[in-house]
């Protein structure tokens, strides 16, 4: 055991003995320990450096608003994980562990350098300095900041942990199991209500488990043992889930909650067995009762941040739960009774404790009993510095003055090898106002406490403002009667005994003989702002609290201010001179603790990212050897290269065979829409451009469809089936919000109209065959059938069969070449396509992939929505007039064409560019600009699509150019980085302008 | 997260639901007599505010249909919920 092991509990089985690694240190902690209370039965209490000015800091508390000791656990392994908290790691055997925002150690730290030019880094200095000059930021501040202030280092490789994602329901949820959870979750189940607990330690009962103090009884017995009692029988309880290492993420609307259960992080690395590490929950509870408690002030003074310097209630915890005393000559600073236990544990223990209390008096008995054991205490005093550099060995301190504005009388020094301070108790009100919940100030004790107005969850315990046990226990019980309707409970007539307190004195900022801008008092410790920096904030004009956070990043680390908040407020309000209840709250959002990345995306990774969809010719395809490309959800074929031919080469090849022979192309992803009901042509009226009411039965059209506000939204050709009914199809992309938008219109806006809408992408595969050669290929498939121009004419469908299965031909193109269409059951696609491989073959047919789909549609200046369109382009942009019908009354989209700034001259239109040099093939997304003279220079537009066109042999491209419609042939320039390459504005259309191979 | 009455299906989770926007915005029937102000007025005025207001929602990962909803903004309580066509409830 080492020297600051000083006492046994039950909660730290000082049987077994776990060895761990920090620094690169080996120490010994044992079973029940968590890395921090482990450090300090070391004597280790410097444990990692401030983040501005490297100042070193130590263990600070024993929960989650911790803001010193931050670790980086397990590095150089996969599961190294920065930003841990060493008062919320369960020991375990081999952990190794690092302090953070320190280097090259934490004991000599080159960054401490900060702490001497301190006078030089005030709020806002990053704002301020690293302005000027422009030309330094990139080269040296930034890099200087990340180094300086990196807060720990990622894993560089995949997460191997499993990560699980649970939806629950339950009548009632209690966040917290300290006391008042005890018992709100000991009634609800009793009462036959589903409940969960949810705990973020691996034990219940707060605080009050290591709370065994004279003044401190539950109906005779110790607190501590009438909890362990409680804990017991709620253990036993069948409506009850307790979930202990389970902490609350989030309090969202409607009584929605998301907590992390931690499984297997508190277990030695190689007993994880890749089982899963932490699971989140997502919670629909009926009714929530928030216990979360509160948390211990510190009190802001002059070097209130050195090694040693710990939360009053934390000491208690490390000396009456884990049996380590973190000092051996120990001084409390404190301005209310709680601190006076941590004084009466000390002294039951024999180790010596003074007390430093800057109220004028207490005779409560808590204090009575303190005196009365030989504790020594200052009244009326506080501290005005403090010594020590790794840690603290003394204390300077002075009387306060009669109004407390002021120090008076002589200094006087105290050694000590640790400080415990505390400035009061903080609800715990995180998760009342996350769920919306108001707050409200209480002047006495300088709190805010809930106001409840939502029915569905209350707050009880000192999370509530209740601090003293003997309210906290009745009035929980008698709050969680009220909300879940039970008229009596075992709670009713527990007698409580306390110590009441009876004094109180609050000083957010204690006063100094040395000036305010010499003091270094500490209110965010992990983000190192200061008591000076909050009201030069202030001089310097900042009112909100919200801004005075951001300038001075205080409450802004990764503990959220949970230490810090008050007093910033306080301090604020002090120097502004208004009451603190006005100024109102920071927001607290979620997380209350940082969640991991894994648990938020839980299964959600590797292949189950997403959906992916694939067509049913799908194995053909990677039989082939194609490359795939992502579009939307699915997969399509890039391209398919042949031995390790390039994209450009597969692409070259597959395009000069389709238009030289036959190409064939899995089209099977455009979105398909069946369009059924006596208002089906009207409809399609209304939703394209252009005029379907006159199309025929068995005759397809292609449709330009808008959003209200002209520009292009979707395109593709729709087939007449029958009398009221059309078959749509659509960009594969926009196949899902063309559906949502067309069903918003019909129930929206014309749900007169009997129209039925049905998705059908799945249900076909699409074989698309295309070259002066498809035709024949098409007669061998389907040799009953006449394909001749005047039987089977472009743009009409008709019905086949291939044995005796039926399939839709459209003979429709895309590429400008002679083209079919065969659609068939989705179950068939593969046999179809194989069947359409194997009779091509003669004519060498070519499967192409998207690319060179785009390369054959750009070559006919066809353009495709999304990439020649970005969601402000007209039709009439695009050159497409031909496609606006000028006779219908309206369809979506029509006025807008029309507005003064659609009719705009100078607008974006589509134009076709050619290289002066006919190999040189611009970048997709290149700047176009007519005059390189005139700065700066204007960007008049933009290549939208480019390609080298194997079948004209020179390179095209599609542009947007301002005013491109009167430009043609003008020369233009495209500067690239470096070169600027000479265009000419051409007509977009480049190949066969007189439409002759669509019927060849 | 709220939790949402589809007047078809019933209390769904919010995820399967979609916002369209300010309800009772109805589309003109003669565009072509508006002139730009007017249209515009149509086309892009949306009130947003923070209160009590008049939403579409559409059921999108449920029954698909489209529907309205009465939401204070400030606190995400939800008033009333009515099929399209339906009078807004007066309060
Ligand atoms: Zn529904």
């Amino acid at each position: 055991m080492t020297k600051y092991r000083v006492n046994k509990t039950k909660h730290v089985d000082q049987t077994k003995t776990v060895s761990f690694n920090f620094d690169g240190k080996s120490y010994h902690g044992f079973d029940g320990d968590t890395l921090a209370s482990a450090l300090l039965s070391n004597g280790v209490h410097l444990v990692g450096r401030s983040f501005k000015y490297h100042r070193p800091r130590g263990i600070m508390s024993s929960g989650s608003e911790e803001p010193n000791a931050i670790c980086q656990i397990n590095e150089d392994t996969d599961l190294t994980e920065p930003n841990v908290r060493a008062t919320e790691i369960e020991l375990y055997e081999g952990l190794k562990s690092s302090s953070q925002n320190c280097w090259p150690s934490v004991n000599f730290d080159i960054g401490g350098i900060n702490n001497f030019i301190s006078p030089f880094i005030p709020a806002g200095f990053y704002y301020k300095t690293f302005m000027w000059p422009k030309s330094f930021w990139k080269k040296i501040y930034e890099p200087l900041i990340r180094w300086s202030a990196g807060l720990g280092k990622s894993p560089t490789k995949p997460d191997p942990e499993l990560y699980d994602h649970k939806h629950v329901h339950c009548d009632v949820l209690i966040i917290g199991g300290g006391i008042s959870g005890i018992i709100a979750s000991k009634i609800a189940a009793k009462n036959n209500l589903k409940t969960i607990l949810i705990e973020d330690k691996n034990i219940l009962g707060g605080s009050t488990i290591f709370q065994k103090n004279e003044n401190y009884k539950i109906n005779d017995k110790y607190s501590s043992e009438w909890i362990d009692e409680e804990i017991a029988e709620l253990k036993k309880l069948d409506n009850l889930t307790i979930k202990t290492r389970t902490s609350l993420a989030a309090y969202h609307s409607y009584n929605y909650l998301l907590a992390k259960e931690n499984i297997s992080d508190h277990l030695p690395l190689d007993k994880r067995n890749g089982d899963i590490r932490q699971r989140l929950w997502k919670i629909r509870a009926d009714k929530v009762i928030v216990a979360t408690g509160a948390i211990e002030r510190p009190l802001v003074f002059n070097n209130n941040d050195r090694p040693g310097i710990m939360l009053a209630n934390s000491v208690k915890k490390y000396l009456d739960f884990y049996g380590v005393s973190c000092g051996f000559n120990n001084v409390i600073f404190t301005n209310n009774d709680s601190a006076y236990e941590t004084a009466v544990s000390f002294k039951e223990k024999g180790i010596s404790v003074e007390i430093i209390d800057i109220r004028k008096k207490s005779n409560s008995k808590i204090v009575k009993n303190a005196e009365k054991l030989g504790v020594k205490i200052y009244w009326n005093s506080t501290i005005v510095n403090t010594f020590g550099h790794r840690k603290i060995n003394s204390i300077e301190i002075m009387n306060l003055s009669e109004d407390g504005s002021n120090v008076v009388g002589d200094k006087n020094r105290i050694n000590c090898d640790c400080l415990a301070v505390s400035g009061g108790w903080t609800p715990m009100v995180h998760m009342h106002t996350q769920s919306g919940g108001k707050l409200d100030f209480r002047e006495n004790d300088q709190i805010f406490i809930p106001t409840e107005i939502d029915k569905n969850h209350i707050n009880v315990g000192s999370c509530n403002g209740d601090f003293e046990l003997e309210e906290i226990i009745n009035n929980t019980n008698k709050k969680v009667k009220n909300f879940l309707k039970v008229s009596e409970t075992e709670f009713d007539n527990t007698s409580v005994l306390n110590s009441k307190e009876l004094d109180k004195r609050n000083i957010w900022l204690l006063p100094n003989y040395i000036s305010e801008g010499k003091c270094k008092s500490f209110i965010d410790f992990q983000n190192d702002s200061t008591a000076k920096d909050i009201k030069l904030a202030l001089r310097e004009g900042f009112k909100s609290i919200e801004h005075v956070k951001r300038y001075t990043t205080t409450g802004m680390a990764t503990d959220q201010g949970k230490l810090s908040n008050m007093h910033a407020l306080g301090i604020i309000a002090d120097t502004a001179g208004v009451k603190m209840g006005t100024l109102g709250i920071t927001t607290f959002r979620p997380p209350f603790t940082p969640l991991t990345f894994g648990s938020i995306v839980g299964r959600s990774v590797g292949k189950f990212f997403d959906i992916i969809r694939k067509t049913s010719i799908h194995e053909w395809h990677i039989q082939n050897n194609a490359k795939f490309e992502n579009v939307g959800q699915w997969k399509r074929p890039w391209y398919y290269p042949i031995n390790d031919e390039s994209l450009h080469d597969a692409v070259q090849r597959e395009s000069k065979a389709a238009r030289d022979s036959a190409g064939i192309l899995d089209a099977s992803t455009l979105g398909k829409i069946d369009i059924q009901g006596t208002d089906a042509s009207e409809f399609l009226n209304r939703v394209y451009t252009n005029t379907w009411s006159k199309l025929g039965i068995g005759k397809c059209r292609y449709g330009l469809m808008l959003n209200e506000d002209g520009m292009v939204y979707d395109d593709g050709v729709t087939t007449r089936l029958g009398e009221n009914h059309y078959l749509m199809t659509t960009t594969t992309g926009g196949a899902a919000n063309v559906l949502s938008k067309l069903e918003d219109y019909l129930q929206t806006e014309w749900p007169e109209l009997d129209v039925y809408l049905t998705s059908v992408t799945d249900h076909y595969s699409t074989a698309s065959i295309c070259g002066p050669n498809s035709k024949k290929i098409l007669t061998k498939i389907f040799p009953d059938k006449d394909f001749s121009d005047d039987a089977f004419p472009h743009m009409s469908y008709q019905n086949a069969k291939i044995d005796k299965i039926s399939c839709r031909i459209m003979r429709i193109s895309f590429t400008g070449e002679l083209s079919y269409e065969i659609n068939i059951e989705s179950k068939y696609g593969k046999s179809l396509w194989e069947k359409c491989i194997e009779v091509g073959k003669e004519f060498k047919i070519t499967p192409y992939g998207t690319e060179t789909m785009h390369l054959l549609r750009a070559e006919k200046g066809f353009i495709i929505v999304g990439q020649d369109t970005d969601g402000t382009m007209t039709p009439i942009d695009l050159q497409m007039d031909w496609i606006v019908s000028k006779k219908k009354y309206d369809f979506i989209g029509k006025r807008s064409l029309y507005r003064s700034d659609t009719i705009r001259e100078n607008r974006k239109q589509l134009v076709g560019l050619l290289t002066d040099d006919p190999n040189e093939v611009l970048e997709e997304g290149a700047q176009i600009v007519s005059d390189m003279k005139k700065k700066p220079i204007e960007m008049i537009g933009h290549v939208t699509s480019s390609y080298f066109s194997p079948n004209l042999n020179k390179s095209i491209a599609l542009a947007v150019v301002k005013n491109g419609k009167k430009m043609s042939g003008q020369k233009l320039i495209v500067p690239m980085e470096n070169k600027n390459i000479n265009v000419t504005v051409s007509e977009s259309v480049f190949l066969d302008k007189e439409n002759k191979r669509i019927n060849a | 997260m709220f939790l949402i009455n589809c007047p078809y299906c019933g209390e769904r989770d919010q995820s399967e639901f979609s916002c369209g926007g300010e309800a009772h915005i109805v589309r003109p029937k003669q565009p072509t007599e508006l002139s730009d102000d007017q249209w515009a007025e149509y086309l892009f005025m949306r009130k947003n505010i923070k209160g009590v207001q008049f939403e579409r929602w559409n059921h999108a990962h449920g029954c698909r249909k489209w529907f309205n909803m009465v939401r204070d903004t400030s606190n995400d309580k939800i008033h009333a919920v009515y099929k399209m066509g339906e009078k807004p409830p007066v309060e």
